[in-house]
């Protein structure tokens, strides 16, 4: 029982040891995922809703109020 | 007027497309290279062959760049929905909930388990057992797309929902109907096949290019055989599912079809444009013609619309305007019954809030008689409902004429390639090499025509797009843009890089 888990560990560990082209991709992945995640979604791609409103009764009243803006 | 600034909209807008193209680029790689790895080592397994194993594994370290690369792109256009798109993000996250939800669970899943086996599990598992999680991989990120178009295909054909007034939100009634919307089946069906098609047409590229540089010539002529039938086979296979996807089209949004095809006035037994060249200055209800030139298939586009020779096809004009005759109501009527509900809305809501519940009942049952129109409130000509005609007529062609061409190009290569004269057919190489490009141009051009051809649609009939944005300035969306614009042609230039830099290594360097 205790193997299996050893086994999985060594598995991967072994995987990411041996790659080539792959510590490349990586490399790529985690600096995407860095300026994805760290630069655009906190300071550029805030969500609208969820920074503005406390409550989904709040959301719904102020999408309500959005699209309902527009009746003379 | 309704007072959104158009400039918002359209940076917004432009955004959105944007980051969706960019993101398109990785995907059909992705769907159809993990079959053809799949096949490769498919292969492999039955001959035992060693030279099977070095394709697939050369081709299976191009599909993990593409797909490292591609990987969390459109994450972006999560983020977009957030910041740009609230009013909409939050209209329809009912929907989106359940089927980009299974989406990410299974990705993950997937591709913490048979993706590590697939590249870390090379003499480590059992031949078969790796083989099998090549398939599973192949396999689940064809199903992955599934849920993605799902949601896309809800937003062409809103079904299985109800508009809850109180919290400004769709709300699922039936899962299965959203699953099994008409719309969202062609789309999965067209799409998953494009993608083969792309990712044949990548390994062709490939190919010649060793072809012509005469190196890896085995390699090269192997990897053609399996890429030319399954590329030959899908290529026919989206013949079927195009000509079902625009069946769908024409029958639940027919102003999108009357503008692919630059269709002004319906008429029976209407003709398909082969070529045309369109009148980008014609406008709906004038007298100008539609086309400086034009060559029509007759009757088939009747056929292909209603699978019925010399049945009516309804022309912008009558869409716009209606025709009594043809019993379509026009979009100055819906308009008007879409204002109505608009005010019914409106009127629920300042009921509410005044906690005059009598009142509120009142103004929700006229809202529902007129709600199915309610987008149409929003529009302040009837023409705004009609999309670009001139960028839909022409990514419709262009995608149909180069979808067309690629049994012929597989077909050719399939033939010589088997003959054994391939290599002797060198001016035949050069049309090999460019393949991918024209599947990457066919791919675009198939999402321009379905998405610049819904608008002004967000949602069809419900939302437009101008409604749908988040009411922010435009130089933040400009902003914005640039950031995004910036870091994804570098995150590209370096897939190039590395694409390019491992396919001139050669299979040796896996």
């Amino acid at each position: 029982m205790i193997e299996a888990p050893a086994k999985i560990f060594s598995f991967y560990r072994d995987g990411f040891r041996n790659m080539t082209v792959g510590k490349t991709l990586w490399k790529i992945i985690f600096i995407k995922l860095l300026v994805m995640f760290a630069v655009l979604k906190l300071f550029f791609f805030p969500n609208y809703l969820k920074q503005n409103f406390d409550t989904d009764a709040q959301r719904g009243a102020h999408v309500l109020e959005q699209i309902t803006r527009h009746v003379n | 007027m309704i007072d959104v600034d158009p400039s918002l909209v359209n940076w917004s807008r432009a955004m959105f497309a944007f980051t969706a193209m960019y993101h398109w680029i990785f995907v059909p790689l992705t769907l159809g290279l993990s079959f053809l790895c799949a096949f490769y080592e498919t292969i492999y397994l039955k001959t035992g062959n060693e030279q099977w194993k070095t394709i697939t594994k050369f081709w299976m370290t191009l599909f993990g760049i593409n797909f490292a690369i591609g990987v969390a792109t459109g994450i972006i256009l999560e983020f977009e929905f957030g910041t740009n798109w609230s009013n909409y993000s939050w209209m329809v996250g009912d929907i989106f909930g359940a089927p980009l939800a299974i989406e990410g669970i299974f990705a993950f899943f997937m591709e913490a388990s048979f993706f590590a086996v697939m590249f870390f599990g090379w003499n480590r598992v059992s031949k078969g057992f790796h083989c099998f999680s090549t398939w599973m991989v192949a396999v689940g990120s064809n199903l992955s797309a599934v849920w993605i178009l799902v949601a896309n295909g809800w937003m062409q054909n809103p079904v299985g929902m109800a508009f809850n007034p109180e919290k400004a939100r769709f709300e699922m009634e039936s899962f299965a109907e959203v699953v099994f919307n008409p719309i969202a089946v062609s789309k999965f069906t067209h799409t998953s096949s494009s993608g083969f098609v792309m990712a044949s047409a990548f390994v062709l590229t490939v190919s010649c290019w060793y072809l012509l540089k005469r190196r890896h010539i085995e390699m090269a002529k192997k990897s053609i055989v399996v890429a030319c039938v399954f590329g030959f086979v899908a290529s026919c296979f989206v013949g079927f599912t195009g000509d079902e996807a625009a069946y769908e089209v024409a029958q639940k949004q027919p102003m999108k079809l009357a503008a692919m095809e630059g269709l002004y006035k319906g008429e029976r037994g209407a003709g398909l444009v082969a070529m045309g060249i369109v009148n980008d200055v014609k406008s709906p209800g004038d007298v100008q013609d539609p086309f400086f030139f034009e060559v029509k298939i007759p009757q088939l586009l009747s056929l292909l619309a209603n699978r019925e020779f010399g049945s009516f096809v309804p022309g912008i004009d009558d869409l716009v305007w209606g025709n009594e005759e043809e019993n379509i109501m026009g979009v100055n009527t819906m308009m008007e019954k879409g204002r109505y509900a608009l005010t019914d809305l409106a009127a629920f809501k300042e009921a509410k809030k005044a906690g005059n519940e009598q009142a509120a009942e009142a103004a929700l049952a006229r809202f529902n008689e007129n709600q199915e129109y309610m987008g149409y409130g929003y529009l302040d000509t009837p023409e705004e409902a009609v999309p670009p005609v001139f960028i839909v007529f022409n990514s419709f062609h262009l995608m149909a004429v180069l979808g067309s061409l690629f049994p012929v190009i597989f077909g050719a290569f399939l033939f010589f390639t088997v003959k054994g004269q391939i290599t002797e057919k060198r001016w035949l190489l050069p049309i090999g090499l460019s393949t991918a490009l024209l599947g990457l141009f066919a791919q675009q051009a198939g999402w321009v025509t379905a998405e610049v051809g819904r608008q002004p649609w967000a949602i069809q009939g419900l939302m437009p797009v101008k409604i749908a944005t988040t009411n922010l300035s435009t130089t933040a969306v400009q902003v914005t843009f640039a950031m995004f614009a910036v870091v994804f042609t570098l995150l590209l230039v370096a897939e190039i890089f590395i694409m390019l830099k491992q396919i001139s290594i050669g299979p040796e360097g896996h």
